[in-house]
């Protein structure tokens, strides 16, 4: 019954690690670069949670919606600030500029909100529901995180592959030269990507408050660090495969503390992601893409 | 008299030129911050920065070797740092029981250092060299995790009977004569700060000779071979993995040493510093030096270095200043516009000041 419980706690981690892959592997598979800026959009998305929450005291709802505007906004933003203008570029060019954009967003927070960490209050605490004659307690919360989680994947599945919108992201991603012939409007795609990252970026900033219940300018990065792992072990680019990546690290990660060690949790995940990458080199769900000469 | 001018024509001819501007930068910074220092020119923040700033210049040299000539991103150079710097912390205390002499216990401790960090490169690279592009860069990140994570429970004590290792718990079980050297999460006790600008300034040559002396031979010419293409060069029979993994450990093994450089720097030394955001401070280094461009890795560590530094003026600002000049010079510097007047802007002045050909 512990193992049961540990198991689902794991997975409310995975749930909220998949969500911000979501955001790494969407903008991955459209602009072929890795954003290292999506920890810290997240990060942006904690706080302006927190004083929505807090500040203002708005309900969580509206809190919610705000958040998610907020950081749409952001992601655009930046996307048009700072990876418009090098969409010729090097990818190593972008990637540097991700993480000046990253670091930005960071010494911005610090320097507007100070480095002392806020700290939730319980949100969310809506009690429990008992299993087995009380043996497993299941928070609703952890049935929320676990729901948004499937709900959005379910979503942003049947957008990929039913809407016209879906069919113009998934030629984007394809060929950009081919799909701006086709008449699709390659920019306002790839802005899409964009703000939909980074609207789920505000869903699980607000998730992880909720599980981690401190905020602070360096929130962002651990949590992006191993979603974006999660990301490639399930397959960069694909939209499954980031949802099973999170789910299996999350509950890797939850494994490995209690019944391993919670000092080598780190180095146990990434030696996952390095063996899995040994026999699968494109991830869990990748497409193995075959060169041509 | 004529022999001096044709050796300098051969130092700056095309051939040569790049390297001799290298060594003649170095050189001459060396000479004149030493001027400096002797005559008590020099702040003690700037003093307090040099061992520092010369490790990372080693470190970006070697990072430089990879994506520049090889074409392979690596985020883990943060992880075969810290390999060198604590290993060689072990090795300098181990080896300063029986070596009175400091500068040979220095050289030991950096061979030792490089020696390991290159046994790691060799470790993760066999199986990962296989992987291509992104996947290589975030599998080194992977491993510069790992690196981290086990060097932040790792104890090693030292004793009359010689070194003991222990792990995630502190039994190293030794005689009361034992120092423990490194302490898991606290870290590691510099017994001697052994490093020296001078060594660092030998180091960063040592790097320029190795780097300049592999890239330009046979070896170098097939590591450029597989980042212009890599089914051309295997298809006239360069082993591509061979010399991915070559490229790779020399690149790890330069990286150590100037961890135990870095190591030896400090009185104390901390694993959690040695984290990806290092990894990613060196790629920077190298990215607004210029690929493959080492002289520019050179003046863009040293600036970058140092541009923090001065703006402590600005002290809660000065990052986020850092960070718009980071993505400023990007965007310039990638922009088509701007790029094209300066190339008009440099052919006018080439009309001006015609150029006398040396050869």
């Amino acid at each position: 019954m512990k193992f049961l419980s540990y198991l689902i706690s794991g997975i409310r981690l995975g749930s909220i690690y998949a969500i911000i892959a979501l955001g790494y592997t969407m903008v991955y598979g459209i602009a072929k670069m890795l954003n290292f800026a999506h920890g810290d959009v997240i990060m942006i998305g904690a706080y302006v949670a927190f004083f929505a929450l807090y500040r203002a005291g708005l309900p969580l709802i509206v809190s919610l919606l705000a958040d998610v505007a907020v950081c749409t906004v952001l992601g655009i933003t930046i996307e048009k600030l700072a990876y418009k203008p090098l969409r010729s570029a090097t990818s190593l060019a972008v990637l540097i500029t991700a993480i000046g954009v990253s670091y930005f967003l960071q010494n911005a927070a610090l320097l507007l909100w100070g480095s002392t960490s806020k700290i939730f209050p319980t949100i969310l605490d809506y009690g429990f529901i008992e299993l087995f004659n009380g043996e497993l307690k299941i928070s609703y919360l952890i049935l929320i995180t676990i729901l948004t989680c499937v709900v959005i994947m379910v979503c942003l599945t049947l957008f990929v592959n039913k809407t016209k919108l879906g069919k113009a992201m998934r030629a984007c991603s394809e060929d950009k030269d081919a799909a701006r012939l086709m008449g699709i409007n390659v920019n306002s795609v790839i802005s899409l990507t964009f703000a939909i990252g980074s609207g789920l970026a505000a869903v699980a900033s607000l998730l992880l408050c909720a599980t981690y219940p401190t905020v602070t300018p360096t929130l962002g990065s651990m949590p992006g660090i191993k979603a974006f792992t999660a990301a490639v072990l399930g397959g960069i680019g694909s939209i499954p495969g980031a949802f099973l990546g999170g789910l299996l690290l999350g509950i890797i990660e939850v494994i490995a503390k209690v019944y391993i060690s919670s000092e080598l949790t780190d180095a146990i995940v990434f030696s996952v992601l390095i063996l899995v990458l040994l026999f699968k080199p494109a991830g869990l769900l990748g497409k193995k893409t075959n060169e041509k000469v | 008299m004529k022999k001096i001018e044709e050796t300098l024509k051969k130092l700056f001819s095309n051939q040569y030129r790049q390297r001799t501007v290298s060594y003649l930068i170095v050189v001459l910074a060396y000479v004149i911050i030493e001027t400096a220092i002797r005559t008590g020119n020099i702040s003690n923040t700037i003093k307090s920065l040099l061992i520092p700033t010369c490790s990372y210049i080693v470190a970006a040299l070697a990072l430089n070797l990879l994506v520049g000539y090889l074409g392979d991103l690596c985020l883990g150079q943060a992880g075969f740092m810290a390999v060198g710097a604590f290993f060689g912390v072990v090795a300098a205390a181990f080896f300063a029981k029986y070596i009175s002499s400091n500068v040979l216990v220095l050289i030991l401790a950096i061979v030792v250092g490089g020696v390991l960090s290159g046994a790691c490169g060799a470790l993760i690279g066999i199986p990962v060299l296989k992987l291509q592009g992104d996947y290589l860069a975030i599998v080194t990140l992977a491993f510069c995790q790992i690196i981290k994570t086990l060097l932040l429970n790792l104890y090693v004590g030292i004793d009359s009977r010689g070194l003991h290792f222990s792990f995630i718990t502190d039994n190293t079980n030794m005689d009361p004569d034992g120092v423990l050297v490194i302490k898991g999460a606290i870290g590691a006790n510099v017994t001697k700060k052994l490093s020296s600008f001078t060594a660092g300034v030998l180091l960063i040559l040592f790097a320029l000779f190795v780097i300049y002396n592999l890239i330009n031979s046979r070896h170098g010419r097939a590591i450029q071979a597989c980042r212009d293409n890599r089914i051309a060069a295997s298809s006239v029979g360069i082993p591509v993995n061979k010399y991915k993994l070559l490229a790779f450990v020399v690149s790890a093994i330069l990286t150590g040493m100037a961890g135990t450089l870095y190591g030896l720097g400090f009185s104390s030394l901390k694993a959690s510093k040695f984290d990806f955001n290092l990894s990613i401070l060196i790629l920077v280094y190298v990215v607004l030096g210029g690929l493959g461009n080492m002289t520019g890795t050179i003046v863009s560590t040293t600036l970058l270095l140092v541009i923090p530094e001065a703006l402590r003026a600005f002290n809660d600002y000065r990052m986020i200043i850092y960070s718009i000049v980071l993505i400023a010079v990007m965007l310039i510097s990638n922009n088509a516009t701007i790029m094209f007047y300066l190339k008009r802007c440099k052919e006018y002045c080439r009309k001006l000041f015609p150029k006398r050909r040396t050869e």
